[in-house]
């Protein structure tokens, strides 16, 4: 399959492109940019005009359930994004060697994008015994996480770190101390006030963030911290990798955006985990992902069915589904906290893949065919019919948000297409 | 957004559902304060029932225990001569694993004009509001930690009966403020009528995070707090906050915050003494406090049914 | 749509009215003033007509059969009976019969505090229309008013009563 993208805006932040170019892609790979390679004819030609041509989008935190993976990577496509990293709180939970082959293999015949699993990092998630890290490894894992479990056991925590630092594994850990965030469901404050909901103080997001860092320090494991939700832990980030300690951090797209105070009239949509917390908390998360502290926005897609949000605030499962709106949810941010286009883009492109340690998110020659073709400048409505992902529950149902794409081209295979 | 719209107004500003005091104006809460005001005197005769709201069905749907509650929103909607039906949800079907929607469609089925509804989780009431048909009316009897409006609402109606105007008080709330919902009404019904001084007084492991946003002094003394005060209400504490660490003992409560003769001495000399019910005697309150001149607690429930025929009435002829 | 107001001294009617109930009314008949305009009529019947007349002030907006139509009025007033009805003789006094709903309702509301010897009906204006069996015993005068026309009876800061006419609001 030979396509060719013509006359669009190619915009690759990792190798400092922004220019109308062509985009010749072959045997799954990037062929060529500019000018066709010899003898070429293509066996699709798309046309970018007006469009803006990126490396397909990488999401650090997409959560598939057994049965709805072929409807997620769809939505994952119609969205943009080729590569996902799926936490391990799958069902069965990732902790055996053969579930992950299972759950790799099942991705990959859907054609769509690309599914790098996070390994248990315990049993069943029960943060007590070690899961195999070293199998899990080598059946595909590309880290290894709790996912929103808690590892209360803070010498199991320092040993688990120990073990993966002697490997060379990265551990991906959701700071929150799971005695300070119990039964909560909305940031502790004045909205919980009002609303007489259970607060989640901010400092149960700093607490754990500071027991990280602390017994991480000697064994120099490397860390990545998921979905940062307070000011003070962007500082607390901030600091220990000026320290020079190996960590990195994601926020997910929704903390840049909301506050508890749009929780509203208890909006179960708004339900989240970490809570939407304050405006100044929304500011250093912003000011964080623009001096680096923070290294790329996820969209911590987690679909619900419907009766899961059905219910009143504090009952409902958090979680937004999230996959198919973060690049309009970027576009929009990029207008609202002034960002470049092309440095938006990388937050859930190329750093956010070298935060992973996979290969994606550049258009070089050569490189596995990856690419979103959009326009930037067309608006969407959300609206249930709109979302091909299983789950309707995001807080921006009934939003206009800008960013149609196009087309989304995995690993040269065309994987989404808007009808015209 | 759906969720940011006041939805216990309809469009010409009259009041369609009462879910929270937070968010109606003044007008609204005078006019349910003097609506029940000539239901007191109806309260008072022989013959205590008007023809009122004759045709109409109120379901009054408890998915949480509370028998004291319920009662008066069955008498009050009798003495309207509305048909009443009172379900322990708690008790039956969602027990069974049916949902709170589920519950309300079947029960809307039976042509419902009214639920009166009572649950365990803040904010059940709106999920429930924004649910039902457009000509049916929802009445919050309490929701969680949240609000108890009607309750809130027959706090203020009591002050007013025996200190006339807000605008000169100094009224302080003693307690468990973080796990009531009687606090949180009482607050937005005091603010809104213009009461200068409202004040909070309990343990910091009690006091909700940013507590003052609401309007509130915050005061951890009892003492320092009730100097000068006009009105005093004392919240209900439950055995159940003794188990973690939110208190010691229930006695240590006693002695710092439980309401005393003495402590009541440093109130104004004709500062009356509010307290939802169920009292713990011993816990929160002293009876020679509970029992004395300055207790207006047997009131409270007399006007509570005047107040909840008052809301009942308004709801149920409020134009689409 | 121009809204067209027109007052008229209502102080003959009045008298005229009065001087009907002072030929034939109980010397002990308690006048039970319908709020607002009978409340009024009531008060004035009171100081101006011989005899020991009670008085008694009924709001029958708890009463009403259009709560579904019209909603509870804003201002609902507390009725205030301040004797015992059982076996008196009542006047219900109003200023607009009309269709006879209200009337409906005051009688209804008294029965609610015991059974009174009898219920005679004084009103400043009857203007027909009426919907249900219902007439006045004593009338100030009968006026044809048009059907989309209210009428109301007002007080002025002297206490002297005039009648006003305009639209129905909606």
């Amino acid at each position: 399959m030979k396509i060719a993208i013509r006359n669009g805006r190619l915009i690759d932040p990792a190798n400092h492109v922004d220019q109308v170019a062509d985009v010749f892609i072959a045997a799954g790979k990037i062929a060529a940019i500019g000018s066709a390679p010899s003898d070429w004819h293509s066996n699709k030609e798309i046309n970018a005009q007006g469009l803006i041509v990126a490396p397909g989008l990488v999401d650090l935190s997409v959560h598939v359930k057994r049965g709805t993976l072929a409807t997620e990577l769809a939505a994952a496509a119609a969205g943009g994004v080729t590569s996902i990293v799926c936490p391990p709180d799958t069902d069965p939970v990732l902790d055996e060697p053969g579930l992950v082959d299972m759950l790799r293999m099942r991705a990959n015949a859907q054609h769509g994008a690309h599914l790098y699993p996070l390994g248990a990092l315990t049993k069943a998630l029960g943060g007590e015994q070690l899961a195999e890290l070293s199998k899990l490894a080598q059946a595909g894992c590309i880290g290894f996480s709790q996912a929103d479990a808690a590892i209360a056991d803070t010498q199991v925590l320092w040993r688990a770190m120990q073990y993966a630092a002697t490997f060379g594994f990265t551990l991906w850990l959701r700071p929150e101390d799971p005695y300070l965030s119990r039964e909560g469901a909305a940031h502790d404050g004045e909205v919980s006030s009002r609303l007489g909901l259970n607060g989640i103080p901010s400092s149960s997001e700093t607490v754990e963030i500071s027991r990280i860092i602390e017994i991480s320090r000697g064994t120099n494991v490397k860390c990545h911290l998921s979905k940062i939700s307070t000011a003070r832990g962007v500082e607390m980030i901030r600091a220990a990798k000026r320290e020079g300690l190996p960590i990195t951090a994601d926020v997910s797209i929704h903390h840049l955006h909301l506050t508890d105070i749009d929780i509203g009239h208890f909006n179960p949509n708004f339900r989240l985990s970490p809570p939407l917390r304050s405006l100044r908390d929304r500011d250093g998360l912003i000011a964080g992902l623009k001096d680096g502290t923070l290294d790329c926005v996820v969209s911590d897609h987690t679909p619900r069915p419907r009766e899961a949000k059905q219910v009143p605030f504090g009952e409902a499962a958090p979680g937004a589904t999230a996959v198919e709106l973060l690049l309009s949810l970027v576009l929009r941010l990029a207008e609202s906290a002034k960002l470049d286009l092309p440095d938006a883009l990388a937050m859930i492109g190329a750093r956010a893949a070298k935060t992973a340690g996979i290969a994606a998110g550049t258009l070089s020659v050569g490189v596995a065919a990856d690419v979103c073709v959009f326009d930037a400048g067309a608006y969407r409505h959300i609206t249930e019919a709109s979302l091909k992902s299983a789950g309707k529950n995001t807080p921006f149902m009934g939003y206009e948000l800008p960013g149609v794409v196009r087309a989304t081209i995995a690993a040269g295979h065309i994987a989404y297409e808007q009808a015209s | 957004m759906l969720s940011k719209k006041n939805i216990q107004l309809n469009e010409n500003g009259e009041l369609h559902h009462l879910l929270a005091i937070e968010g109606l104006p003044k007008r609204i809460l005078e006019r349910i304060l003097d609506t029940a005001e000539s239901f007191v005197g109806i309260n008072e005769r022989e013959m205590k029932v008007v023809p009122l709201l004759r045709g109409k069905s109120i379901f009054n749907v408890f998915f949480e225990n509370s028998t004291r509650t319920r009662t008066t929103f069955e008498i009050a909607a009798k003495r309207l001569s509305a048909d009443v039906v009172s379900l322990d949800v708690a008790r039956s079907s969602t027990s069974k694993g049916e949902s709170i929607l589920d519950t309300i469609a079947n029960l809307s089925a039976m042509h419902a004009d009214m639920f009166v509804v009572r649950h365990s989780a803040s904010g059940a009431p709106y999920l429930i509001a924004q649910n039902v048909a457009p000509h049916v009316h929802v009445v919050n009897a309490g929701d969680g930690r949240h609000e108890h409006p009607t309750q809130g609402l027959l706090d203020v109606f009591t002050i007013r009966k025996y200190k006339k105007q807000f605008n000169h008080l100094t009224v302080a709330i003693v307690g468990d403020i973080l796990h009531s919902r009687v606090a949180r009404s009482q607050i937005h019904a005091l603010t809104t009528l213009g009461v200068p001084e409202l004040r909070v007084i309990g343990p910091q492991t009690l006091l909700p995070a940013e507590i003052e946003r609401l309007g509130v002094r915050v005061f951890t003394s009892m003492e320092e707090g009730l100097r000068g005060v006009d009105v005093v209400t004392m919240l209900r504490l439950q055995n159940e906050r003794m188990n973690g660490a939110l208190l010691p003992s229930a006695s240590e409560y006693f002695s710092r915050y439980g309401l005393t003769p003495q402590k009541l001495a440093l109130a104004k000399p004709d500062a009356i003494v509010l307290h939802p019910g169920p009292m713990n005697r011993g816990v929160e309150i002293d009876s020679a406090v509970a029992d004395g001149a300055q207790s207006v607690i047997l009131p409270q429930v007399t006007y509570g049914i005047a107040i909840r025929m008052a809301v009942m009435a308004i709801l149920a002829g409020a134009t689409r | 749509m121009s809204v067209q107001k027109h007052q008229t001294d209502a102080e003959p009617l009045f008298n005229a009215l009065r001087d009907q109930m002072a030929a034939s009314i109980a010397y002990d008949a308690k006048l039970i003033g319908v709020y607002s305009g009978g409340a009024w009529l009531a008060e004035r019947l009171k100081a101006e007509l011989d005899g020991e007349h009670e008085l008694g002030f009924i709001d029958v907006a708890f009463y009403r059969d259009d709560l579904s139509m019209s909603g509870l009025k804003p201002t609902v007033r507390a009725t205030h009976i301040p004797f015992s009805v059982e076996g008196a003789h009542l006047v219900i006094v109003d200023d607009v019969l009309f269709t006879g709903r209200s009337i409906r309702a005051a009688i209804n509301t008294l029965f609610d505090y015991g059974r009174p010897a009898s219920i005679r009906l004084a009103v400043l204006v009857d203007r027909g229309g009426r919907e249900l069996p219902i007439a006045a015993d004593f009338v100030g005068d009968a006026l044809i008013v048009a059907a989309d026309q209210m009428l109301a009876l007002n007080r002025d800061e002297t206490g002297k009563l005039f009648l006003t006419m305009e639209p129905w609001k909606k």
